[in-house]
């Protein structure tokens, strides 16, 4: 069962892949034949979304999709001590661990674990042959993801990824944490496909921490679709420290019930491209939802985040609050899209996004949108695209502080506000120094996974 | 301590300071007033380092150095202080943070330890009584959210924390009321000694009721018109600026 398919191909070639996909694999959900069949039909009909497309106006998707990847069908069998290449060393984060390496669940037997409570996590696909109730009921059904061909490229490719469920009015005692590892001799492409469900009353606090380990190209195409119940309460945090060579374009579609509250903290502390893709649909009266966001590029980075927020009820909460540096030739995109529908009466909704360039090759496209269908509402918007303040550098050299340190602090300063917004204290003092370390320009990784990281 | 010759300088190409000259010695406090315009700013952002000004003529001694070569932190280390006529607000930089920075940046070029963190809270609470500053304040950002007046009194706590050779206050008293403006002097006041000095910048004379001055200097166009004892404020207060101005505009 160890095979892997190599696929090269100068031009994309979808219909190949998805025919070697389908034949290595086979179905042992058939749900899921039919869904992937459907996917790869509207795949085949939309393509990739191109320059035309409004919200891939800055990213040529043609270029990194013309590149050679290897592509596995299947789990490659890796033996590795996980404690030898990677530890995330958070301390005091006592959580529980599930590992994706490459895009597939790396583990034991046990593919899906219950723990006392009731809480489920493991494997996407493990998920799918157990649970199928909650698996068929949740799998593909969030509207917004018909947004464009990638998230139906996705659909129809990928063959794992994490899976976490919190059944009703039940609390997951600690933090999951899930890290996502890429470890591969050959230049990659892969599609991890992820769900959480809490249901009704639930609440968990959940880590993310994407980490390409070697040095090969890699390009990621993950899509998570996350729901949130009635009076549910999630905390997301996304930690996102690749290397250079390593490409990611990621989906997340949230979908929240009435009075359900969902954090999210995205920091891309590195990687050399990355889109993040914001959904949030907020479908239950008094539903709030926060998204914040933090970047810090150099090089020839690219940095994009893609916010799309629905109110479709009245009297739900939203902010958007997305802040980045970006250093020598970086460029960064924020594109924030807040749609109230008619109905959304008493809507709060505020979007805030600010940047520093320190370079004058580094740039900056913002673009914040409000689209208001009802008259009863409250709203705001704002983008700032500057410099550090030099009549703050002058106050702080006055005072004996040296010009260097000066401006390490006012480069964090500028990120602290959306750093104080982490809930879990102690990810919050590991992030706060991940953040003071990248700043001084040491790669910030941590500190138990030196070998590989570097 | 201070010796200004024949100063020159100018911002965006306009000559705003033109030729001062100044001396000032270990243990005294000069008072440099004068209507708007006048250049006493200019003159504290020379003297500070500010990029923005442009000396074109003349030299400044300080400690028998050239001031003007130094950095505006290296002149921290050696014992300057301004005080902001416009204390800046830095969101995200804690007062604490920004405080401790500080203080180990100028015993580190003295070549001393990082001061030990219970000496330095303990520094933090006799110098906040000392200004009468609220103690909630140093919890905060950099300024972010104070009053006129509490920006005021940051200064001279920075100031008290630091403990500057000599110290250039420019406008302390504008926007502090009677009560803050006592406060703000009487902790000039206690922090004044034999070894350090003060230029005191002011439009008015009332700050001079609490900071006694030694020399009063009256700048105007850009250059030190009158110099007298600690009456000159007081006459100056009496007749205005009026006077000064028709005796030079002849």
């Amino acid at each position: 069962m160890n095979e892997v398919e190599t696929y090269r191909n100068q031009k994309f070639d979808f219909q190949n892949l998805f025919n070697q996909s389908e034949k290595t694999n086979g179905h042992v959900v058939p749900f899921l034949k039919t869904v992937r069949e459907n996917a790869a039909k509207t795949f085949m009909e939309k393509g990739l979304p191109g320059k035309a497309d409004e919200n891939y106006k800055y990213l040529s998707l043609d270029s990194l999709f013309s590149q050679e990847y290897s592509y596995r069908f299947l789990q490659e069998i890796v033996h590795f001590d996980i404690n030898h290449v990677f530890r995330c060393d958070i301390p005091n984060l006592n959580t529980h661990l599930v590992i994706l390496l490459n895009g597939f669940y790396y583990g034991g037997k046990d593919r899906l674990i219950e723990l006392p409570e009731g809480v489920k996590y493991g494997s996407m696909m493990q998920a799918a042959v157990e649970m199928p109730d909650v698996f068929q009921k949740y799998y593909s059904k969030i509207p917004a993801i018909k947004t464009d061909g990638l998230v139906d490229m996705n659909t129809a490719l990928s063959r794992d990824g994490f899976f976490i469920y919190v059944p009703k009015n039940t609390v997951a005692g600690k933090p999951i944490q899930v890290v996502n590892l890429i470890l591969s001799a050959k230049d990659l492409f892969l599609q991890p496909r992820n769900m959480v469900v809490l249901e009704e009353g639930a609440g968990l606090e959940l880590v993310v921490c994407d980490h390409a380990l070697s040095k090969k190209r890699s390009l990621s195409n993950s899509v998570t679709e996350t729901v949130v119940g009635e009076n549910a309460k999630l905390d997301f945090t996304v930690l996102q420290n690749d290397h250079n060579f390593a490409s990611q374009i990621n989906y997340h579609f949230i979908e929240q019930e009435k009075d359900s509250r969902v954090d999210t903290n995205t920091i891309s502390l590195h990687g050399g491209l990355i889109r993040n893709n914001h959904f949030v649909r907020l479908n239950g009266t008094g539903a709030q939802n926060y998204l914040g966001g933090l970047y810090l590029t150099d090089k020839d980075q690219y940095l994009d985040n893609y916010v799309f927020v629905d109110h479709a009820v009245p009297q739900c909460y939203s902010e958007q609050f997305f802040k980045g540096v970006l250093d020598d030739r970086a460029k960064g995109v924020f594109n924030g899209k807040i749609l109230v529908r008619q109905d959304a009466q008493k809507t709060q909704a505020y979007q805030k996004n600010n940047s520093i360039l320190l370079t004058e090759d580094a740039k900056m496209h913002t673009q914040p949108q409000l689209e208001i269908y009802a008259d009863d509402v409250k709203c705001s918007h704002g983008a700032t695209v500057g410099q550090i303040n030099e009549e703050a550098m002058f106050y702080l050299r006055s005072r004996g502080i040296p010009e260097k340190e000066a401006r390490l602090m006012m480069m964090y300063g500028f990120t602290h506000e959306v750093i104080s917004k982490i809930r879990i204290d102690s990810l919050r003092e590991r992030i706060e120094d991940f953040v003071q370390r990248r700043l001084r320009g040491e790669l910030a990784k941590c500190e138990n996974c030196s070998r590989l990281c570097t | 301590m201070l010796i200004i010759k024949d100063l020159h300088a100018e911002i965006d190409g306009k000559e705003i300071l033109k030729g001062i000259n100044l001396e000032l010695n270990a243990g005294e406090v000069h008072a440099i007033m004068g209507p708007n315009g006048s250049g006493k700013s200019t003159l504290a952002a020379v003297l500070s380092g500010r990029e923005l000004v442009k000396v074109t003529k003349g030299k400044v001694l300080y400690k028998g150095n050239n001031l003007l070569e130094m950095s505006p932190e290296k002149r921290a280390h050696a014992g300057i202080f301004l005080g902001f006529q416009y204390p800046i607000e830095i969101p995200g930089v804690s007062m604490i943070n920004f405080m401790k920075t500080a203080i180990n940046e100028q015993r580190k070029a003295k070549g001393l330890e990082p001061i030990n963190p219970s000496d330095f809270l303990k520094l933090m609470r006799e110098k906040k009584a000392l200004v009468d500053m609220d103690s909630s304040l140093t919890s905060r950002s950099v300024n972010e959210g104070f009053s006129g007046g509490e920006k005021k009194r940051n200064e001279i706590f920075q100031m008290a924390m630091l403990e500057p050779d000599l110290a250039i206050l420019d406008e302390t008293d504008s926007g502090l009321d009677i009560d803050a403006l006592r406060t703000v002097a009487n902790g000039v006041n206690k922090l004044k000694t034999s070894e350090n000095a003060s230029i005191v910048i002011t439009h008015y004379q009332r700050l001079l009721d609490y900071i006694i001055p030694d020399r009063v200097h009256v700048l105007y166009k850009g250059k030190i018109v009158k110099s007298s004892g600690k009456e000159l404020a007081l006459e100056l207060e009496e007749k205005g600026y009026d006077w000064i101005k028709k005796e030079n505009d002849k």
